[in-house]
């Protein structure tokens, strides 16, 4: 398996770049005196391979992955490949990307969301505050049979009567009595769903949509519980 | 053990609904309520038994494991680790140290080792659990003190802060998603932020703990293992590079704190 492709494809990997650049020089000195050069152009390589390692500290997060996890259930090992975005999105705590990157990642999520197929955002609140308080899903430790959970309550505020909510994400009690239910809006909170990063490019909340951890039935479902006056959301 | 954390957890889930309203950190109170008692110590009992018990194929007991203070020394140990190791070439932490003393003096197959570090809801604590309980609370008070001086621990140190910030798998969490933020909580539970010391020193302080939910000891590895698994990876290897790297990282980052493990978890 190739893991981690994605990282290796970053020009500003600089044990790839330091390591190539040598081994081409070492092609082309290769010449009269060519095993000589040659051998210290691996000595080079490896000095600069071992100076790169003293600054970074020898880290190899991909070596280390390939060795530190195993498949179990559901939860195969390409789960530790990773998109563009979440290459991008794995800097230090507090790190900000380029704008022209995070635009990039914002606009590729954006162009991608895929809307109900028969026009109609909202489905059954009922449903949708079950799916809110339902946690498991997706883990290895879940039965995959069962349908997902969204697990809203883990992070937001939403029925003001569950006490037992998150702060991880803003509070979205009374999501729809404030904001109303223009087509904008619908579209707006379903993208939101769907695919967080077409509005902030290193998002903290899951795809809901764009993964597949939720159905668009489940989606609606949710969509109702943020928009319908019926909802405790709103009351 | 006596009947006190019993009557503990009844009076919980009787005040439950008021405590839920008037504050936040519940299960700080919840804890508060066990008071001295730690059921975790009927625990660390078993495994100093166990430390001092002539085991495996070669009938001999631990106590002639290094745990990085000279053979047999246990006092501090666990407030120093993870650390780099000559003989296994290896930065280890408490448990991959266990497995390799298992091997090497007692002779168990490497296999047989790591088979089954984690006990099952409603089983005894497995030998692992055991010995980590003991260990871990013959540091108590010990200020933690993680060595960054060979290259590997600065390695692994830094591959723990790679791997922390790390977001893959269908929910695209990284340990950073929940864990880097301070006065965050999932639901009801509070979540250390495991970049500042603060959050690092009282959460890698207090385990091994014993959690109430799950009437278990449950180690550091099962602790990084577990957070694995709900951020939707598949399993992380028991003693894997990536285990003890991202441990490593949150013990370097936790220095200064006395060591208060095994603790009390919800």
């Amino acid at each position: 398996m190739n893991f981690m492709k994605g990282t290796f494809k970053n020009p500003s990997c600089p044990q790839k770049r330091a390591s190539s650049a040598l081994l081409f020089l070492g092609s082309r000195l290769r010449g009269n005196d060519g095993k000589w050069v040659f051998r210290n152009i691996l000595k080079m390589v490896f000095a600069a391979t071992l100076s790169i390692a003293t600054v970074v500290g020898a880290a190899d997060p991909d070596a280390a992955i390939k060795s530190s996890f195993k498949a179990k259930n559901q939860a195969g090992l390409e789960r530790l490949e990773r998109s563009p975005m979440q290459a991008a999105c794995s800097g230090p705590v507090g790190m900000t990307l380029p704008q022209a990157e995070a635009g990039k990642i914002q606009s590729a999520a954006l162009a991608a969301v895929k809307f109900p197929a028969d026009g109609k955002f909202l489905g059954n609140w009922e449903a949708g505050e079950k799916i809110a308080q339902t946690g498991t899903g997706m883990q290895y430790s879940d039965d995959p049979a069962n349908p997902n959970g969204g697990n809203c309550y883990a992070c937001h505020q939403l029925a003001p009567k569950e006490i037992a909510y998150g702060n991880l994400g803003p509070s979205l009690t009374g999501y729809g009595k404030q904001r109303g239910q223009s087509a904008e809006m619908l579209k707006y909170t379903w993208t939101r769903l769907w695919n967080s990063h077409a509005y902030n490019a290193c998002s903290h909340m899951p795809r809901f949509g764009d993964a597949g951890i939720l159905t668009e039935q489940q989606l609606k479902d949710v969509m109702a519980l943020l928009f319908d006056p019926a909802s405790p959301v709103n009351q | 053990m006596n009947w006190k954390p019993a009557l503990a957890v009844v009076a919980m889930v009787i005040s439950l609904p008021l405590l839920a309203q008037n504050d936040d950190n519940i299960f700080a109170q919840y804890r508060a309520m066990f008071g001295d008692d730690n059921p975790a110590e009927l625990v660390e009992m078993q495994g100093e038994e166990l430390w001092k018990t002539a085991r495996g194929p070669r009938h001999v007991a631990l106590t002639a494991c290094d745990l990085g203070l000279g053979a047999g020394v246990v006092a501090g140990a666990y407030a120093r680790l993870p650390r780099y190791f000559q003989d296994a070439d290896r930065v280890q932490d408490l448990e991959a140290r266990l497995a390799y003393c298992m091997v090497k003096l007692q002779g168990f197959k490497p296999e047989e080792a790591v088979a089954k570090p984690y006990s099952e809801q409603g089983q005894p604590a497995t030998d692992m659990e055991a010995l980590a309980a003991w260990i871990a609370g013959q540091s108590r008070g010990v200020p933690v003190a993680v060595p960054q001086t060979h290259p590997k621990e600065k390695a692994a140190f830094e591959l723990g802060r790679q791997l922390f910030n790390y977001r893959a798998g269908p929910y695209d969490f990284s340990c950073a998603t929940c864990h880097s933020q301070s006065d965050r909580r999932i639901r009801l539970q509070a979540l250390p932020n495991l970049t500042a010391a603060k959050g690092a020193r009282s959460a890698f302080a207090t385990w091994p703990g014993y959690r109430i939910s799950q009437g278990a000891v449950r180690t550091m590895q099962w602790r990084v293992g577990d957070c694995v698994r709900q951020q939707r990876f598949p399993q992380l290897v028991f003693t894997s590079d990536a285990a003890i790297a991202l441990i490593t990282y949150m013990g370097v980052l936790a220095a200064g704190e006395p060591m208060a493990a095994p603790g009390l978890k919800r």
